[in-house]
């Protein structure tokens, strides 16, 4: 037992000697590596079980079962789902423009999950501390229009070219909104990198960014279910009127790729707004001392929990969205984004600046 | 040494994809080929520790005009064949203007070179913002170029759209508000009493 424990002792300081002789860009190389791999294998966890919540809170609400049957409570059903796709044949249509229809899927899901480089997980706990890290995420996220675009052009169908076409337009208009909320965030905070973004919410529940930016708020939040084509804003998918809108021709892992893709986006929609306008890790009763000496004072730091639980605050409410409200009509939807939120978000961006000059406590102090 | 193995790699995709824009037959191609140009002429700003236009390049070019671009190539039927016809004819002009381009793009990088001695540039310190450096030349130094280019931009706009804008008489289209105000008392349905069995057929049955 001690010779096993000395040699993986040795194991270890060899380990370490020959880590610390490597060279820097190496090093950086290997720990980025591994930080992906640690954001990235939760994060797939995490969509899956989040389809299964999705069904039984869904089911809940509908007042039936939802997926029981796979394991104890349906905890297995994600995989059982995941082997069924798997081993299903990819099919490629007809005249479909074979490399573009491989790829579409491939850009969705890189895309969904590059985007989680500069989110961060906990204080100074995250893959990339970009000083443009709020721009690096509008950016990737408005890469993700290209996936549904090109699946539904190469597709060579014209259910797919009409849900494409739907959700172009959609994610486009909706974008506008987005990056006006986004830009209220950033002159609050004065950064664009996130990890001080979270850092000026500084001080408690009030302090957070959702009450002097409530409107960008609600208007980010709503943006970012329309921007995800999730419903009430699922013409994009449509199933009543274009069967499955842009990925109808697709089965099997690359029919996967488009739903983890989609998941994915839920859950990075989900962080942002906890992240920006809800303080992301920071505790919601930071600064009430009489919980000092209790055994209630752990809720005062600041922690990965916090965001987690924000994080699914706004996923519940992505799927009471989808078990709750009707589909919107095209031609609403487009109202909406341009008539409704950008003039919103405007007029509070103009209304938030002359509160920064004019110094508002506590807020912009 | 890694930077410079980065720059050629980019610099060959750039170069390839910007061929690509102009030989590809199908014209989707030569959009999402355009897509790659911008995307490596990103990436080679972000070598020059330019990140802000880096990621404004991509969101602006990439995430909205080359989505539009993409739209409206997508929904028109190209007959290649009718763009091709005038090619003999056209081409001479079309060499001309090319020869005028490289002409100028020679002079100016050979003027460039010729006056200036490149030294090795110096990478900044990590808390740089180029965001931030930008914003204090941009508010400052050139407020004022930077407003004509803003108001320029506003008229483009608006002329655009009163281009597009018409009129049309007789479209059915809806005013939610007015939707929204619907009430059943004021005008819609006309409530009327009357005793029963006095229906106009007389008598119930």
């Amino acid at each position: 037992m001690s010779e096993l424990l000395t040699q993986l002792h040795a194991f270890w300081s060899a380990l370490t000697t020959y880590w610390v002789s490597l060279p820097f860009g190496w090093q950086l190389t290997l720990k980025s590596l591994a930080g992906i791999v640690a954001i990235m294998l939760p994060l797939i966890l995490t969509v899956a079980y989040l389809t299964l919540a999705e069904r039984r809170i869904i089911g809940f609400m509908q007042v039936r079962m939802g997926p029981n049957r796979v394991g104890p409570w349906g905890l297995l059903q994600p995989f059982a789902d995941v082997l069924k796709l798997v081993f299903k044949e990819v099919i490629l249509p007809t005249n479909a423009n074979r490399f573009l229809f491989i790829i579409a899927p491939v850009i969705s899901i890189s895309t969904a999950f590059a985007a989680w480089a500069v989110v961060p997980f906990s204080n100074g706990v995250l893959l990339s501390n970009a000083n443009a890290g709020l721009l690096y995420i509008l950016a990737l996220t408005s890469f993700g229009v290209y996936g549904i675009i090109l699946s539904g052009w190469a597709s060579n169908s014209k259910y797919a070219f009409l849900g494409a076409m739907r959700s172009a337009a959609q994610m486009v208009s909706y974008e506008i909104a987005m990056g006006f909320a986004l830009v209220g965030v950033l002159m609050a905070s004065q950064s664009l990198n996130l990890n001080d973004i979270v850092l000026a919410q500084n001080g408690g529940f009030s302090h957070w960014f959702w009450l002097p930016l409530l409107p960008l708020f609600v208007i980010y939040f709503v943006s970012g279910v329309a921007e995800t084509n999730r419903a009430p804003f699922d013409v994009a998918e449509g199933e009543s009127e274009i069967v499955a809108g842009f990925h109808v021709e697709y089965s099997g892992t690359a029919f996967a790729a488009f739903f983890l893709a989609e998941y994915a986006n839920m859950i990075l929609i989900s962080a942002l707004a906890a992240t920006l306008f809800w303080g992301g890790w920071l505790s919601p009763v930071q600064g009430w001392h009489f919980l000092e000496g209790t055994s209630l004072a752990f809720l005062m730091h600041t922690s990965f929990i916090w965001f987690a639980v924000k994080t699914c605050v706004f996923l519940y409410a992505f799927l009471w969205f989808r078990a709750t409200f009707p589909r919107y009509r095209y031609d609403q939807i487009m109202r909406l984004g341009w008539k409704v939120f950008i003039p919103i978000t405007i007029l509070w961006l103009v209304l938030e600046g002359a509160a920064i000059v004019l110094k508002i406590p506590p807020w912009f102090a | 040494m890694v930077q410079t193995v980065v720059f050629i790699v980019l610099a060959a995709i750039l170069v390839g994809s910007a061929l690509g824009v102009i030989s590809a037959r199908n014209p989707v191609h030569s959009a999402l080929f355009l897509v790659l140009a911008f995307v490596t002429s990103a990436g080679l700003w972000i070598l020059l520790e330019a990140e802000f236009l880096a990621l404004v390049l991509v969101l602006v070019y990439v995430g909205a005009v080359m989505v539009l671009f993409l739209f409206v190539v997508m929904m028109l039927d190209i007959d290649t064949d009718t763009l091709r016809q005038g090619f003999v004819r056209y081409a001479p002009l079309g060499v001309v203007v090319a020869a005028v381009v490289v002409v100028e793009i020679g002079y100016v990088v050979w003027t460039r070179k010729l006056g200036v001695t490149l030294g090795t540039p110096v990478p900044h310190a990590a808390n740089y913002s180029n965001t931030r450096a930008l914003g204090d030349v941009i508010y400052t130094t050139y407020a004022y170029p930077f407003e004509l280019a803003a108001v320029i931009l506003l008229v483009g706009i608006v002329a655009a759209i009163a281009l597009t804008l018409r009129r049309r008489p007789g479209t059915r289209s809806q005013n939610p508000a007015k939707q929204v105000r619907v009430s059943a008392k004021r005008g819609r349905i006309r409530l009327v009493k009357m005793p029963s069995g006095h229906g106009r057929g007389g008598e119930a049955p």
